[in-house]
């Protein structure tokens, strides 16, 4: 009876074993061909003959230096790394003081405007950009990166507020009249006890900031129109196509060198990214 | 979960009353960036999209009130038609295979077994790298001369002739729809995955006992306990997914010949590349109908959890 469930137990091991795996072929695979095809010989990425999967006709690392010497890929890199710091930070402050300012300070409406913050999140971008193509070109910055600075944030702040509400709601408020009756300001009371406690929280809102900013695709595309402005992502798949051909080599590097930051920085904080999404998610 | 701590009363009044109404000031100062960002850049853009929206407005052309006519231009359109149906076909479908298929990753992923912190960073990589360069991978290997996938099956000897992946409208929106859920999984397995590790693994251990097999264990015991949770994941993909822009515009911009659009890109099309922006604004708002709805079910759900 015992060696019987024993046996049945390694099978079901095995089993889901196997489902992993399939799983894990279907996670992998298109960002391994991306990484492959970028290292190809432009010969062996048109030939039919061989096994796809493998380098066979040696690797080459042409499609990257062409990318750094025949287009304009190091300008795109330098625009989204200015921008994506900049509405980082921007973001974070802000929602650092509403958050502060929701969950702690009494104000009338906090609820309200708790839901509103929630609500305003669910307004996408696809509803937004063409009043915002107005306003950008009342403001006069059609085609100007620093446009980016303005509407980036409409998709983060209420997202990290929330997120950020949930860590400084979890602090006992006996704490900070205490902290109050000690004569601490509400300044030294954010920077002191929230902040240091609310840490998993502000690297998940950092990060999600982070990848929001990084990825962001349609604004830039419907906004900025010359290459001196141009964002990464937009630059990568629309301005290294040359009419109707495609050059996949170069593409893939383009890809793979864009997804790289992220890809770096959350296979370091993961774990706070996880959970600090997931405590956010599940205290809604 | 206040707990009044007994304090002296004396020492206390004077201090509250004096930081009350300075309580009042800061908390809307400290709120006055929040909520200027989100009138500013997201009330009066909605409301603006509303009034464009009725209206003539073309780029370097004011234009003037026309009432509903974009609307109903817009619902005569027989490519709007096409775009409208396929919005809810795609959400549909691609919010059926995340949520199923995610939880079946999560519930693999809560047992314990050697490797599971690398299956786990693994599985966060399409959610990690920007759709738009993920996107581009897979048109990659949907392309119709050297597609990887193509190659594979005809190895296997499942094919014998090319499948048309990205060249035909019905193969083009599974891609599609693969594609999204790809991406959208892991947020699902990730999310479900953190819901499952609150669950107390005594209750399980208490309905086996009870001869309750893995089938009814999940269905009475895990399935409850992990309703809000999924409900919350739900919504946030199918909004997402609902107005989904970047997967069609990278993938297959809409073709071919317009059948693969979305509401979201043709409305790009229509206000950003032809300059209609009173008639995109237009289409783009039908989309709101349907979001609203969505956000009044879980907020309706929500408050029904709190009252409980």
């Amino acid at each position: 009876m015992i060696r019987s469930i024993k046996t049945r137990r390694q099978a079901v091991l095995v089993v889901c074993y196997g489902v992993i795996a399939v799983f894990m072929v279907f996670f992998l695979f298109p960002p391994y061909w991306m990484a492959l095809t970028s290292f190809k010989t432009n010969q062996e990425i048109e030939s039919l003959k061989g096994i796809p999967f493998l380098i066979q006709q040696g690797a080459t690392l042409k499609h990257y230096q062409d990318l750094f010497t025949k287009t304009d890929f190091l300008i795109y890199l330098k625009n989204t790394a200015i921008i994506t710091t900049l509405v980082t930070i921007l973001s974070l402050v802000i929602s650092v003081l509403a958050a502060y300012s929701l969950s702690r300070l009494g104000f009338i409406g906090a609820g309200i405007l708790g839901t509103g913050v929630f609500l305003t999140y669910l307004v996408p971008d696809t509803l937004l950009f063409i009043p915002f193509f107005k306003i950008i070109g009342w403001l006069g910055l059609l085609n100007s990166k620093w446009s980016l600075l303005l509407v980036f944030p409409t998709a983060i702040v209420p997202f990290c507020t929330w997120i950020l509400i949930g860590y400084f709601a979890s602090i006992p408020r006996e704490l900070d009249e205490a902290a109050l009756v000690d004569g601490a300001n509400h300044l030294q009371m954010l920077l002191r006890i929230f902040l240091p406690v609310a840490v998993p929280g502000l690297v998940a809102a950092t990060m999600f900031a982070f990848t929001i900013s990084w990825a962001g695709f349609l604004y830039p595309m419907a906004f900025i129109f010359s290459n001196e402005e141009q964002l990464l992502t937009v630059g990568t798949v629309t301005t290294l196509i040359k009419g109707d051909v495609y050059h996949w080599g170069g593409l893939m590097a383009g890809a793979l060198l864009a997804c790289l930051p992220p890809v770096l920085l959350y296979a370091f904080l993961m774990d706070y990214y996880i959970s600090g999404l997931t405590s956010g998610s599940t205290k809604a | 979960m206040e707990v009044a701590l007994p304090r002296p009363r004396a020492a206390r009044e004077p201090f509250l009353t004096r930081s009350l109404d300075n309580e009042r000031l800061l908390a809307a100062i400290l709120l006055a960036p929040a909520v200027l960002i989100l009138a500013v850049f997201i009330a009066y853009p909605f409301v603006m999209g509303v009034w464009l929206s009725l209206s003539s407005t073309s780029v370097g052309n004011p234009g003037e009130f026309v009432g509903l006519k974009n609307f109903l231009k817009a619902w005569d359109d027989s490519i709007f038609r096409t775009a409208f149906g396929n919005t809810f076909f795609y959400t549909f479908w691609a919010t059926v295979f995340k949520l199923s298929l995610g939880m079946w990753v999560a519930l693999l992923l809560n047992r314990h077994f050697r490797g599971k912190r690398l299956v786990r960073a693994a599985m966060l990589l399409p959610f990690i790298i920007p759709t738009v360069l993920s996107t581009f991978a897979w048109r990659w290997m949907f392309d119709p001369t050297f597609s990887v996938l193509n190659w594979t099956l005809y190895k296997a000897g499942l094919i014998a002739t090319k499948l048309p992946f990205l060249s035909d409208s019905t193969w083009a929106m599974w891609c599609a729809i693969s594609i999204n859920t790809w991406r959208g999984m892991p947020f699902f397995a990730i999310t479900l995955l953190a819901g499952l590790q609150t669950i107390n693994p005594d209750l399980h251990e208490a309905a086996s006992l009870d001869g309750a097999n893995a089938w009814r264990r999940f269905w009475h015991v895990t399935w409850p306990l992990l309703k809000p949770v999924t409900l919350v994941v739900v919504v946030f993909s199918v909004i997402q997914t609902f107005s989904d822009f970047q997967l069609i515009y990278v993938l297959t911009g809409g073709g071919p010949a317009n059948s693969t659009h979305l509401v979201a890109t043709y409305a790009y099309q229509i206000g950003v590349g032809a300059g209609l922006l009173g008639e995109g604004a237009a289409i783009s708002l039908f989309m709101l109908p349907v979001l609203f709805f969505v956000v009044w079910m879980q907020l309706r759900y929500l408050r029904r959890l709190e009252g409980a």
